[in-house]
Order: structure tokens, then C-alpha cells, then sequence
């Protein structure tokens, strides 16, 4: 972090302090004596865990497990394949660079590239924009894949203008409805969450008091500095022995109850949601972002008469265990594939291609074992 | 992609900014017409357009939590990097 940022943030990483609530931390665990399994849902937050080591600072009987918050992990093959028909039958393909790594049932966008297709790897949707307008005498889709943190500058630009040689292949997935799924399952045995910070900047800690009101699941939205995360684990514990579950909030300088509303109308006028897909796991109650009949124009699918519908038609590598890693059923090493046959520079599923994927963080950090737990 | 990058917003022109991220990483055409801000504001960037301003007030309170959790540190220790944090401001 540079001198020029502000000096807060060093603060936000303070060994001093963390040391004092790891201590705090290790008291409550042991006063609450039981296995407590803590879900994030956030490829960032796995980042700052991993990075950070904080699995390793945090008692034997408090678990943190990483649930499905890699955007390009969940993004269903059948989009990926129509992206990759779509620029091989000539048109010109926008992405982020990680989705255009990711492979379909039989290849990647960059795969695709590699044949002779232009598929053009951008930063945000702005810039999608400005390129079709460049080039009016080309065909482009913007392959708009992401969580509601990237939905809504893609409404907004669909509601300011869209150059008519543009149209948007949208895969959008909505945080509250998986992280909502999630909490009602009783199957992962996932006893309180880490909601994801950013996400929440958008939607506001609202959507999710449905799902907390029938569940009594603890939940803290936390921030992304890595004493943000360890006080987001100590307040879940507090909730847990003082037996008063809430929505509470840790990111209190991003995310508010209402969140960003300016987005939130954006997006509430540009999609519907419907239900989604997630990549080797499971169709979600209304996790998913769809085009607004009004928007049909603009729509890639309407445009070059795409099948519509879920598939969860998927050819992963034989026995790659992708979907177990995304729903943090496994850790990455307990895939055979992980660092063998399935690394950075070669990746055969999602959860490896993709910075925020499980596999690529604990790969990029060398991490060749389980975590152990550390005894202080 | 929930990364986002807190950063100074240095220049309004119209619905975009010019964004300063620190280390010399100064990226222009924010999108800003999401969020209310001004010039001097911190604002979380994602993908190219700011999702929301950062609260410095909260911020703040975030560290004074935290001096409460950690009363029985050291006593200079504490001043020393709260000094760091706060005494030195944030917006400098």
C-alpha cells in the first residue's frame, strides 16, 4: 500500500491489533466449546484470508470455509459456449480477462482467439461501449458476466445509449439469492457467514434479512483489509455465545441497510430476476439477471437466436471436483487434480482460472496441504 | 469481482472522474453517475465505475471500536499507531 493512499488503511492492518483479536477470538471459541464452520462467499475475502493466513490464526474449533463468490467459477459452460460460437461465427467479443480463460464444455474465449476469432479482453463496460462505437461496422457482445457489484454499470449504460451494433450475453448472478440458498440449506452444516462487502455496497444489507428471519443464521458484512475479517469472525462468535443472531455490519464506512439505491433503480429497471445457475452446483432460486422485455433489442441472445433456458450440460476433467471447492464442501488439495494435473499456468476448471477462484489463491500462495491448525 | 479499489477522486468532468489510486496509478474515465461524489471523496472503484463513496466518518469510528476492544494494549504502542491512522489525517 503506498504513502499516497490514505493512512487509515495501515491501520486496517495493524499486527499489534490483530494480535489483541485473535486473543479475544480464542477466548470466545473457547467458551463456546462446539465446531463452529464460517462461510465467506467472496473471492476477495478468500483472497485477504489466505493471504493474510488467518485460517491459521484462528482457533481449532473455529472453521472459515469459502462458498461461492468467484463470479467466473459460477458462470454456467453453456454461457461460455455461446460466447465462444459467437465469436467464432465472426463476431467480435468483449470480456474481463479471467471469464476468457475459463473453458466452456470445449473451449475458452482465448481458445477461441486462438483460432483467428476477436475477442477482445476490457475493463469495464464503458469501454465495451466505446469500442463498438469506434467500429460501427462491426458486430459486438459484451459477455457480461459478475455479481450485482458489476450489474449495475451495465444498466446504466443500457439505459443511457447503446450503439446499435452492440448487444449484451448476460450472466449476471445475484449475491443475497445464493448467500440466501445458502443459509437455508442445513445440509453444508455452515453455522454463520461473512457476507461480501462490496456486494453489499450495492444491494444494502436489506435483501438478505428475509433469508436471516427465517434462519436465526448469524451474519456480518465485512470488509476486505485483513483486521477487517478478524473482527468479523469475533462478532459472528459474540452472536453465537450470547445466543443473539442479527445482520450486523463491519463495513460500516461502505455498506449501509438501504445500500446504493441509485444502483439498485438502475439495475431494477434494466432486469428481472429469474433463476440462476451455478456452475457444478445447482440452479438457485432467483439468482439470476435477465433482460427486461423492453430491452429485448439490446438483448445477444434475442439478437442471434441463442437457446435459451438453464443447461447444466458440463465437461469437466474426470474426477476434478470443482463444484465441491465453489460450495466449500472440500478444500482445493483434496482434489485429485489440484497442483497435478490442474495448476495456474494450465487450468482445466473455473475455481483455477480465475483470481478469485479457491484453487487459483491457494495455488497462487503455494498451498500444497490442508491448512493445519495452528495450537498457540 | 467483488475487488474494488478505494482511490481519491482528483478531477469531475461531467458523469466521469480522474481517479487517483496511489503508487502513481491515476485512472481517468471513472463512471461516478452512480454514486454522489465530489472531488477529495474516497470512492470504492469496481470494473471501471465507483459503486460508493467510502465513509471517512465511519472509518473512523471502525478504529475508535477497535481502541475500545484493545484497551489493555500497551499504551504507547496504541498511541503510536493511532497517531499513524488518525493523527496524521486522512486526507492529506
Amino acid at each position: 500500500m503506498s504513502d499516497e493512499l490514505p493512512k487509515i488503511l495501515k491501520y486496517y492492518r495493524n499486527p499489534t491489533l490483530a494480535k489483541s483479536i485473535t486473543e479475544k477470538i480464542d477466548e470466545l471459541a473457547r467458551k463456546i466449546e462446539e465446531n463452529i464452520a464460517i462461510m465467506h462467499v467472496c473471492g476477495s475475502h478468500e483472497w485477504t484470508i489466505t493471504h493474510y493466513g488467518i485460517r491459521a490464526l484462528l482457533p481449532e474449533n473455529v472453521q472459515v470455509r469459502a462458498g461461492p463468490g468467484c463470479p467466473v467459477c459460477i458462470t454456467p459452460a453453456k454461457d461460455i459456449d455461446d460466447a465462444v460460437k459467437l465469436a467464432l461465427d465472426g463476431v467480435v467479443v468483449m470480456t474481463y480477462g479471467d471469464m476468457s480463460r475459463s473453458k466452456g464444455t470445449k473451449m475458452s474465449l482465448q481458445d477461441a482467439k486462438a483460432l483467428g476469432a476477436d475477442v477482445r479482453i476490457i475493463y469495464g463496460v464503458q469501454d465495451a461501449v466505446q469500442m463498438a462505437r469506434k467500429e460501427p461496422n462491426k458486430e459486438f457482445v459484451f459477455f457480461a458476466v459478475g455479481m450485482d457489484t458489476t450489474a449495475p454499470a451495465t444498466a446504466y449504460e443500457i439505459l443511457s445509449s447503446v450503439p446499435p451494433n452492440l448487444s449484451f450475453l448476460v450472466s449476471y448472478r445475484y449475491t443475497p439469492s445464493i448467500q440466501g440458498s445458502v443459509m437455508e440449506s442445513n445440509v453444508l452444516g455452515i453455522d454463520a457467514f461473512i457476507s461480501a462487502g462490496h456486494s453489499a455496497t450495492i444491494t444494502g444489507m436489506k435483501p438478505y434479512y428475509e433469508y436471516f428471519l427465517r434462519t436465526k443464521k448469524p451474519v456480518v458484512f465485512s470488509g476486505f483489509e485483513p483486521l477487517d475479517i478478524l473482527l468479523s469472525v469475533y462478532m459472528l462468535l459474540r452472536q453465537i455465545y450470547e445466543n443473539k443472531p442479527k445482520l450486523e455490519n463491519e463495513y460500516t464506512r461502505a455498506v449501509t441497510w438501504e445500500g446504493n439505491v441509485k444502483a439498485q433503480n438502475a439495475m431494477e429497471k434494466v432486469f428481472d430476476l429469474e433463476d440462476g445457475y451455478v456452475r457444478g452446483v445447482a440452479v438457485f432460486p432467483k439468482a439470476g439477471f435477465r433482460l427486461k422485455d423492453e430491452f429485448k433489442h439490446v438483448d445477444t441472445r434475442e439478437r442471434y437466436g441463442l437457446k435459451k433456458g438453464i443447461s447444466t450440460e458440463d465437461e469437466y476433467v474426470t474426477g476434478a471436483r470443482c463444484g465441491e471447492v465453489v460450495m466449500g464442501l472440500i478444500d482445493p488439495p483434496e482434489c485429485p487434480l489440484y497442483m497435478k494435473v490442474c495448476k495456474p499456468e494450465d487450468p482445466k476448471g473455473a475455481p483455477m482460472v480465475s483470481q478469485e477462484g479457491t484453487c487459483w489463491i491457494w495455488a497462487h500462495h503455494k498451498i500444497t496441504n490442508l491448512v493445519p491448525k495452528c495450537k498457540r | 469481482m467483488c475487488v474494488a479499489y478505494p482511490g481519491k477522486i482528483i478531477e469531475i468532468n461531467g458523469e466521469f472522474a480522474k481517479v487517483d489510486f496511489g503508487a502513481g496509478t491515476i485512472r481517468d474515465n471513472i463512471l461516478i453517475s452512480l454514486v454522489n461524489a465530489k472531488v477529495g471523496d474516497y470512492v470504492l472503484v469496481h470494473a471501471g465505475y465507483a459503486i460508493q463513496v467510502v465513509d471517512e466518518e465511519e472509518a473512523k469510528k471502525t478504529i475508535e471500536m477497535w481502541e475500545e476492544m484493545t484497551k489493555e494494549l500497551d499504551e504507547e504502542q496504541k498511541k503510536k499507531d493511532l497517531y499513524e491512522a488518525i493523527g496524521s489525517g486522512i486526507n492529506e
